[in-house]
């Protein structure tokens, strides 16, 4: 199917051929053809390792590709040696940490090219507001150009990452995740001008895991996996089970769980009309013991601050949380870890892991009081062995304890964060997105894992932003929206498409 | 070791190719233990040997522990990716207490040094409650407590200096036993009680992890803001510990004395192989750092050449290892 | 319109330290006046502003260090290398111009300064490590090879310009005073610095790293350039203080600056420069300068002991530190962020 593509007329903004590239003597991308359209969304996927980031090294001359390869931008041949041969073929990425200068203002970071020429004039700064807006106006964005950008919202800071490619007269603009921290809302909003800006011929490269947002933005997209090119599929051949099935070669066994009766079983936590002010109000549920709680809701709807609360990292207003039948003040976490509540955080690189130490370390951190003797001094060889015995436990792949855990795999990584909770034995887990970011297989693998603990009798609360997740995953799913609760559904008594228009609405 | 049961050949590669330097955990201290050996030679081959001499030795021991103990007061801060400048006029100030406190009040030594240490602590709590209830920069912080805690000292003297102190208390600088230098043996049991702390006790691993991301930490039920406190009460215990000896070893107190060692702090806890971010650094580098330093001076000293040579050449070492550091990082990726 | 609400917001913080510190020093100056009237009396001013040149001029050079995301402790080393041999060679071969004298310490500086930014580029490592380094190792050749000695007996053209005069005024009691030179060329530097730091792309680029140094890299910048400027701006301030300096005190001794090089932090950082990088100005560096200059006189003209200006400036820091924070505490919570570190 991709051959048909390539016979259409239409001309080719770039055209890769033949691009291979080796690190000493590993293959990170192999042959790889791959073309794009002037005005194109292109989509790109492929799990971690799979060859994309280094396809968009290479178009942007962050490296080199093997010899053999070809690129043509515009029709011309040509070589892309370093990241200014980009810049100058119109070729812009707009980095996942989007790469502004925080401390000035939106004027000058979309004209912060500006500062690169060699004719270094005095700056006008009357000029550099009209010539700003003017960009601006031009796209219909109302931001005002002499804000800091560290006053701006992320959304908004996107925008200006988009413009300041614009700016610089950007043909091809290479999106990395970008829509990772923006509510549905914002996400509406990006695409939107992604449509307005393809009308003017610009194209773009949009990677992300979120197959549901490439599916809905792109025209075509390209499938990675072990650093070769799947194919390239119209987005009307796709959906998104088969686009994770062409991304891991794997069908993906989306059986719902077991519907398990729990009515006989306690109530391990009740929440009574909890409230934070601009985070969410009058929350209430139960959980019981041995359930999966389903928390579902786009990013924004307070459900992560929620989820704080009851760990202890963000006080309420007004309202109670009963845990195991007492009424609880959890002012910080030592205390919710103390009831038994353990919380394994959204970003497992920088709240989950202390990622230049080693493993039996961040194994050992919640339970240091375990292993300490006479004189309140740590046993060492007690600390290393609970630290073995836990990697043992769950499985976790590494030589040996000492190493630090940036050495383990990502999937490692997530079951570190994981053992380090089950070593504090807690009545209650709260997962935030464990499944965010993470390759469809070490996705599976996590389901499991949770699935094996509510069977050890631990209740567990599982944020997500995949209505397909909690409904294979969970007991009971509670959506969540603008701060409230504004649904309680039973897995088999509600589908995908239900809670999805909910979420929507 | 292997806990996993995947084919090893595979895994032990990929080891041994990622990180040559991962068993010694940290190059810098090979590469210091090198340069202690170089120097050592190159100023025994200088000095004909002298160098090697009981009394160069005992010299070695009696000049070293004042800037040691300072640097392992040092150390705490910078573990944690802080910093305190307010050292050595905590120091100052409690050595001007314990000074003042014989020599006026006509108190024992023993409850002299008690009312430094207190004061140290004080100092200690203010600091701590700055850095870490009201969230302001270490740097910030005690700059400003330094430039106070300074102004405090001068309002106290007057500029002068106070000196005169029982015999006994002059032991603590000039005394040995078997041998010995006392201010080394202070020096020793206070490396040994903070090498303790931060080995062997949960505050210690709490406070490396927190060094390298205190995020982390934080989600993993560590009080963040009650380790940092702790920093700084250890740090400016220590500082006091300092003022012992420097007080004995001076046989006076003056508001400014000892200045110039609060960079150096730094800049030895650094060539110890104490991470400037934080996280990183253990006491045993500290020491190898503390006696390369000193053998430099030391040995300088004895060739005849001018102490500022010395220093001078401390920077440079710091800035070659630092070169090094770098050149093996560079090759490695 | 989002944005605009956190323009008004964004424009408030941008004018806070110097608006802060201007009615510091307002507040300060009528309580001192109503103590004392002499302090309200330009000679007393002239007196003043002429005597913290040498501060006002190295906070510059620090300010914009500060913003670029680095730190030098160095700069009291190079001041006093740089006066070092400017003083050799005027008393050695008697040179008898000060325009002369006037032009050795700032390539002196410069080249030191330069050796900073380099290895700073180099190393990646935390400037204030390299900078302690340097300075160790620069003050100890000094003091080396100088073996100590002061340098005096200047030539004539050298004493008189020390008391050279833009303007002269005689006061009641017909005593001449008058605005000093160095004052000129210290607010000259002043609105130097400031017209780099906002008109020059080179200035917008300091701001550039400070804020993001990652970002200013994949932008393209020539980082190396960049830190090299900084430093070897601060160290060619450094070598224009070190002449007001020896100017001033008639006098060279080379251990007489290094020490200070935290009290011209502190000045800086009074002065509204982050230790972050990437915020701070020239109009706060010179207020931050005002205030302390204003606080020493006032104890001076109150009769209070001069021990206790360090107490105060101590207290100021903190105080002043402990605010900051506080309000981003409180805007953090107005915003309704969760504070986790």
């Amino acid at each position: 199917m991709s051959q048909k593509i390539e016979e259409t007329p239409k001309k080719f903004y770039l055209v890769l051929q033949n691009v291979s590239k080796r690190y000493g003597g590993v293959v990170a991308l192999e042959g790889v053809d791959f073309t794009i359209f002037p005005g194109e969304v292109h989509g790109l996927v492929g799990e971690n390792g799979s060859g994309k980031s280094t396809l968009v090294k290479i178009i942007t001359g962050v490296v080199r590709p093997e010899k053999g390869a070809e690129i043509e931008v515009n029709g011309q041949k040509v070589e892309i040696n370093n990241p200014f041969d980009a810049f100058r073929l119109g070729i812009h990425v707009v980095h996942q940490d989007l790469s502004l200068f925080p401390n000035l203002s939106v004027a000058e970071n979309i004209l912060s090219h500006r500062y690169l020429e060699k004719t270094q004039k005095l700056i006008n700064w009357r000029d550099l507001k009209a010539e700003a807006t003017r960009v601006m106006d031009r796209l219909g964005v109302d931001i005002d150009p002499e804000t800091e950008v560290n006053h701006l919202s992320v959304a908004d800071q996107q925008l200006v990452a988009i413009l300041r490619a614009i700016a610089s007269e950007a043909r091809l603009i290479i999106l990395d995740e970008p829509t990772s921290s923006l509510t549905r809302r914002e996400v509406n909003r990006l695409f939107a001008f992604i449509h307005e800006l393809q009308a003017r011929n610009i194209s773009f490269l949009f990677i992300s895991h979120r197959l549901d947002e490439v599916l809905e933005i792109s025209e075509r997209v390209t499938v990675f996996r072990d650093g070769k090119k799947i194919g390239t599929f119209q987005q009307k051949e796709l959906d998104k089970k088969r686009l994770s099935f062409l991304m891991t070669g794997k069908e993906i066994s989306s059986r719902p769980s077991s519907v398990r009766d729990l009515s006989q079983k306690e109530e391990i936590m009740r929440v009574e009309n909890l409230t934070k002010k601009g985070h969410y109000e009058k929350v209430s549920f139960s959980l019981y013991q041995g359930e999966i709680l389903g928390l579902i809701g786009p990013r924004g709807s307070g459900r992560t601050e929620l989820a704080l609360t009851i760990f202890g990292l963000n006080p309420p207003d007004e309202g109670k949380i009963y845990f195991e039948g007492q009424s609880q003040m959890i002012d910080s976490n030592q205390v919710a870890i103390n009831l038994g509540i353990g919380y394994v955080p959204e970003n497992r690189l920088i709240q989950g892991l202390v990622l230049d130490h080693s493993v039996e370390d961040n194994l050992v951190i919640t339970v240091l009081c375990q292993i300490i003797k006479g004189m309140g001094l740590v046993d060492l060889q007690k600390k290393k062995a609970v630290a073995e015995k836990a990697v043992q436990e769950f499985n976790i792949k590494t030589e040996s304890v000492e190493l630090p855990v940036k050495t383990l795999s990502g999937g490692n990584q997530q079951k570190v964060v994981l053992a380090k909770w089950i070593l504090t034995s807690p009545r209650l887990l709260i997962l935030d997105t464990p499944t965010h970011g993470v390759d469809v297989a070490a996705k599976e693998s996590i389901y499991q894992s949770i699935r094996e603990l509510s069977q050890r009798n631990l209740s567990l609360i599982f944020i997500s932003d995949e209505e397909i997740e909690v409904l294979n995953n969970c007991d009971r799913i509670l959506v969540m929206k603008n701060g409230q609760i504004v649904g309680e559904f039973f897995p088999s008594e509600t589908s995908e498409e239900e809670l999805r228009k909910i979420i929507l609405q | 070791m292997l806990t996993s049961k995947r084919p090893k050949p595979k895994g032990k590669v990929k080891f041994l190719s990622s990180n040559p330097f991962s068993k010694s955990k940290n190059p810098q201290l090979l590469i210091l233990v090198i340069i202690l050996v170089a120097i050592f030679l190159l100023f025994g081959l200088l000095t004909k040997g002298k160098i090697f001499e009981l009394h160069s030795l005992q010299a070695i021991a009696f000049q070293l522990p004042l800037l040691g103990l300072l640097t392992l007061a040092q150390m705490s801060p910078m573990l944690t990716g802080g910093i305190d400048l307010s050292i050595v006029s905590t120091a100052n100030l409690s050595a001007i207490i314990i000074a003042l406190s014989m020599t006026q009040f006509n108190f024992s030594p023993f409850l002299a040094i008690v009312l430094g240490l207190v004061l140290s602590l004080g100092l200690g709590v203010l600091k701590g409650a700055l850095v870490a209830f009201c969230s302001i920069p270490a740097m910030i912080a005690t700059l400003g407590m330094m430039i106070f805690i300074r102004g405090v000292a001068l309002v106290i003297t007057k500029g002068y200096v106070i000196a005169g102190f029982p015999q006994s208390f002059l032991f603590l600088g000039d005394g040995t036993i078997l041998g010995i230098p006392m201010p080394f043996i202070i020096f020793l049991i206070a490396a040994a009680f903070m090498s303790l702390i931060l080995n062997r006790t949960p505050f210690g691993i709490q406070l490396y992890l927190l060094g390298s991301n205190p995020t982390a930490t934080l989600f993993s039920g560590v009080n963040n803001k009650r380790v940092i406190f702790r920093v700084y009460l250890l740090c400016s215990f220590l500082a006091g510990v300092a003022s012992i000896v420097m007080t004995a070893r001076f046989n006076a107190a003056q508001a400014g004395y000892g200045e110039s060692y609060l960079l150096l702090t730094v800049l030895a806890c650094v060539l110890g192989g104490v991470n400037p971010s934080g996280g990183f650094g253990k006491v045993g580098g500290l020491i190898l750092s503390m006696i390369v330093l000193q053998v430099v001076a030391t040995g300088f000293n004895l060739l005849g050449l001018s102490s500022h040579l010395a220093s001078a050449l401390w920077g440079i070492i710091l800035v070659s290892v630092i070169l090094t550091n770098r050149l093996i990082f560079a090759r490695e990726t | 319109m989002i944005g605009r609400e956190a323009y008004l917001v964004n424009k408030k913080i941008f004018q806070q330290t110097e608006f802060y510190l201007g009615i510091i020093i307002v507040a300060l100056s009528f309580f001192l006046t109503l103590i004392n009237p002499k302090f309200l009396t330009l000679e007393n001013w002239f007196d003043m502003l002429r005597s913290n040149t040498f501060l006002g001029i190295l906070a510059l050079g620090e300010l914009v260090v500060l913003i670029s995301g680095g730190i030098d402790v160095s700069f009291t080393a190079t001041a006093t290398i740089a006066q070092y041999i400017m003083g050799l060679i005027i008393t050695t071969y008697y040179i008898d111009n000060v325009l002369v004298a006037f032009l050795i310490p700032i390539p002196i500086g410069i080249a030191l300064g330069a050796i900073n930014g380099v290895l700073v580029y180099y190393t990646k490592v935390h400037p204030v490590i390299i900078t302690i380094s340097t300075l160790n190792a620069f003050f100890g050749f000094l003091m080396f090879f100088s073996g100590g000695k002061w340098i005096y007996n200047f030539p004539p053209s050298f004493r008189s310009f020390s008391r050279l005069q833009v303007f002269s005024l005689v006061n009641a009691r017909g005593v001449q005073y008058g605005f000093s030179i160095f004052i000129l060329l210290w607010i000259i530097l002043a609105i130097f610095t400031w017209m780099i730091l906002k008109y020059f792309p080179i200035g917008r680029k300091i701001y550039a790293v400070g804020g993001n140094l990652e970002a200013a890299r994949r932008a393209g910048f020539n980082i190396f350039r960049i830190q090299l400027f900084v430093y070897c701006f601060m160290g060619a301030l450094a070598g224009l203080a070190s002449f007001v300096n020896a100017s001033l005190n008639q006098m060279i001794q080379p251990n007489s600056l290094v020490g200070g090089e935290l009290d011209i932090l502190a000045a800086a950082i009074l002065g509204g420069a982050s230790v972050f990088g990437g915020s701070g100005s020239a109009g706060g560096a010179f207020l931050g300068v005002l205030l302390i200059a204003i606080i020493k006189n006032g104890l001076i003209l109150m009769k209070a002991s001069a021990y206790w200006h360090e107490v105060i400036m101590g207290a100021i820091i903190v105080a002043a530190a402990g605010i900051s924070a506080y309000q981003q505490k409180a805007k953090a919570k107005r915003e309704g962020e969760i504070l986790v570190q």
